[in-house]
């Protein structure tokens, strides 16, 4: 089992928390991982993207130039990362924030509606927790069971009932795809 | 030693060296090794450490001189720009035999450069980089694992040597994050023992005097030609790298740090097209691996470097060898990163000449 998995939208989005939760709840389930954050220049409102790796075997290099899985949550970030995913890769979209679709027949595609699910559900900050909670169901990389496990760990300042909404809106990820 | 933390490079080295009983560090921040000093800042009070944020590297490097002088155990960190300011005390330093550990978190270059990942600092790291005759003990780590025990391994041989020695680490290997278990016990440095050079507490001992230089004719050369004695012995002793699949290479890969583990990619690509890919990564640049390179390259007659720079790891690759194998490049410098199918296409091509 291999996943190279690109997040990528706005900073401020929870892509870097994202990546890292995808990454630590790997570790605990038993999986090699990596993280890479875009570093740098990134802010609120300019772009942010992270790699992870999560395998069964050694990874080698954490760099993903192609990856099987790409998670969107802003238009440029289609734009850019979408011609390089592997043939027969999985995508996921937040048409939220994306009206175009996909230019791409070769690929698993879902458009996910994740800030209005994520609104419904008290705020649109964990509509990055839909994301992930769709991307656990379709590829299984990791469990709904192991990411409730790890938000306290990786969010340890985080209030229990921010930790609760993430849980639900993981859930409601699961549930839409 | 025991659980399994997710942490990222920079955390990692800066855990690594408190628990390896550094407890002074000063420096200046710089991207992208800054989590270093912020790690440090409130980690090292915690133990009764001192971080100082100094106003220059220069500063920084000089206050360093001086802990290092009184026998503690001290750190700085940097980037290129940085580690290129603090050069002129690391030859003092050199000059003056006291163990320092510094760790360089390259980006692209030269001048101002930009803070993506990089290795164009492969010639000032293992050619001491500053003034004068002296080298420093270099180790090129490629996984947060080792970002994390390394600067144990680097204060050993520091004051084994009484020297500089580095971690050469870059961007990449500095902002992942990666499951990390330490290999070491925490050192307490209080529990070491003594330095029978150090300054200090001089009552009822005999004076001891540190300095860099000797001025009376004929002295300084005699100092020197004692620097090459210990560095002599260095690169008899501590020499270390890792060999993957070379016993049927047919091409020889060979890369450190962050380049090493792309390369490492290319080679798992490779095989499972039936290309025999060897990889020699070495993990002290300097001393470097010269003599298995030179063993290897009595039977592997193609050997392609793989560097995030123009062409400096080639240099040593090329010294030893002495001219038994045709040696390659693929430098991606100031920034570029090669992906494991870059450098399989490359392989391919010198596979089929």
């Amino acid at each position: 089992m291999y996943q190279g998995v690109i997040m990528s939208g706005f900073g401020g989005q929870g892509i870097i928390s994202a990546g890292i939760l995808l990454a630590y709840t790997g570790l605990t389930e038993g999986k090699h991982v990596t993280f890479f954050p875009a570093y740098g220049a990134e802010m609120r409102g300019g772009t942010a993207n992270c790699s992870v790796v999560i395998s069964s075997e050694e990874i080698a290099s954490p760099v993903v130039a192609f990856p099987d899985t790409l998670i969107v949550m802003n238009e440029p970030s289609l734009t850019k990362f979408e011609p390089s995913i592997r043939k027969g890769g999985l995508l996921l979209i937040n048409s939220s924030l994306v009206s175009g679709k996909s230019k791409r027949d070769d690929l698993n595609i879902h458009y996910i509606r994740a800030n209005e699910f994520a609104e419904k559900l008290g705020t649109i900050k964990i509509a990055n927790m839909v994301m992930i909670g769709a991307y656990s169901r379709i590829t299984g990389a990791i469990s709904i069971e192991g990411l409730r496990k790890s938000l306290k760990k990786v969010f340890p300042r985080a209030r229990q009932d921010i930790l609760d909404m993430d849980l639900e809106a993981l859930k409601k990820g699961m549930e839409t795809v | 030693m025991g659980e399994k933390l997710l942490m990222k490079g920079n955390e990692a080295l800066a855990e690594g060296a408190v628990r390896a009983g550094c407890r002074f560090f000063s420096g200046y921040p710089i991207t992208p090794q800054n989590e270093v000093p912020e790690y440090l800042s409130w980690r090292l009070p915690e133990v009764g450490g001192t971080f100082i944020q100094a106003e220059s590297e220069v500063a920084a490097i000089n206050m360093l001189y001086g802990a290092s002088a009184c026998g503690a155990r001290v750190m700085t960190s940097s980037s290129g720009p940085g580690i290129s300011l603090k050069q002129e005390g690391i030859s003092y330093i050199s000059g003056a035999n006291l163990p320092i550990f510094y760790a360089n978190v390259m980006r692209g270059g030269p001048g101002l450069g930009n803070i993506a990942p990089a290795q164009g600092d492969y010639y000032q790291s293992t050619r001491g980089g500053g003034h004068g005759d002296y080298r420093v003990i270099v180790l090129a780590p490629n996984s947060v694992s080792e970002m994390g025990n390394f600067p144990k391994r680097c204060y050993d041989l520091a004051e084994k040597y009484r020297m500089a020695s580095m971690v050469l680490a870059d961007g990449l290997l500095g902002q992942m994050m990666e499951p990390i278990e330490f290999d070491f016990e925490p050192v307490d440095p209080a529990k070491l023992p003594p330095k029978e050079w150090a300054l200090g507490n001089a009552e009822g001992r005999e004076r001891r005097i540190i300095r860099s230089y000797d001025l009376k004719p004929g002295y300084l050369e005699k100092m020197t030609l004692k620097l090459l004695e210990k560095y002599n012995k260095i690169e008899e002793q501590e020499v270390k790298y890792e060999a993957v699949q070379t016993e049927d290479a047919e091409i020889l890969l060979v890369a450190y740090g962050t380049s090493s583990r792309i390369s490492k990619e290319a080679l798992m690509l490779g095989r499972k097209e039936g290309i025999k890919v060897g990889l020699l990564r070495p993990i002290t640049l300097w001393p470097f691996p010269t003599k298995i390179l030179g063993e290897l390259s009595g039977r592997i007659k193609k050997i392609l470097t793989v560097e995030m720079s123009l062409g400096q790891l080639i240099d040593d690759v090329k010294l030893a060898v002495e001219g038994k194998s045709r040696v390659y490049l693929h430098g991606r410098p100031s920034g570029g990163i090669p992906t494991g199918e870059e450098v399989l296409e490359i392989i391919k091509n010198i596979c089929s000449e």
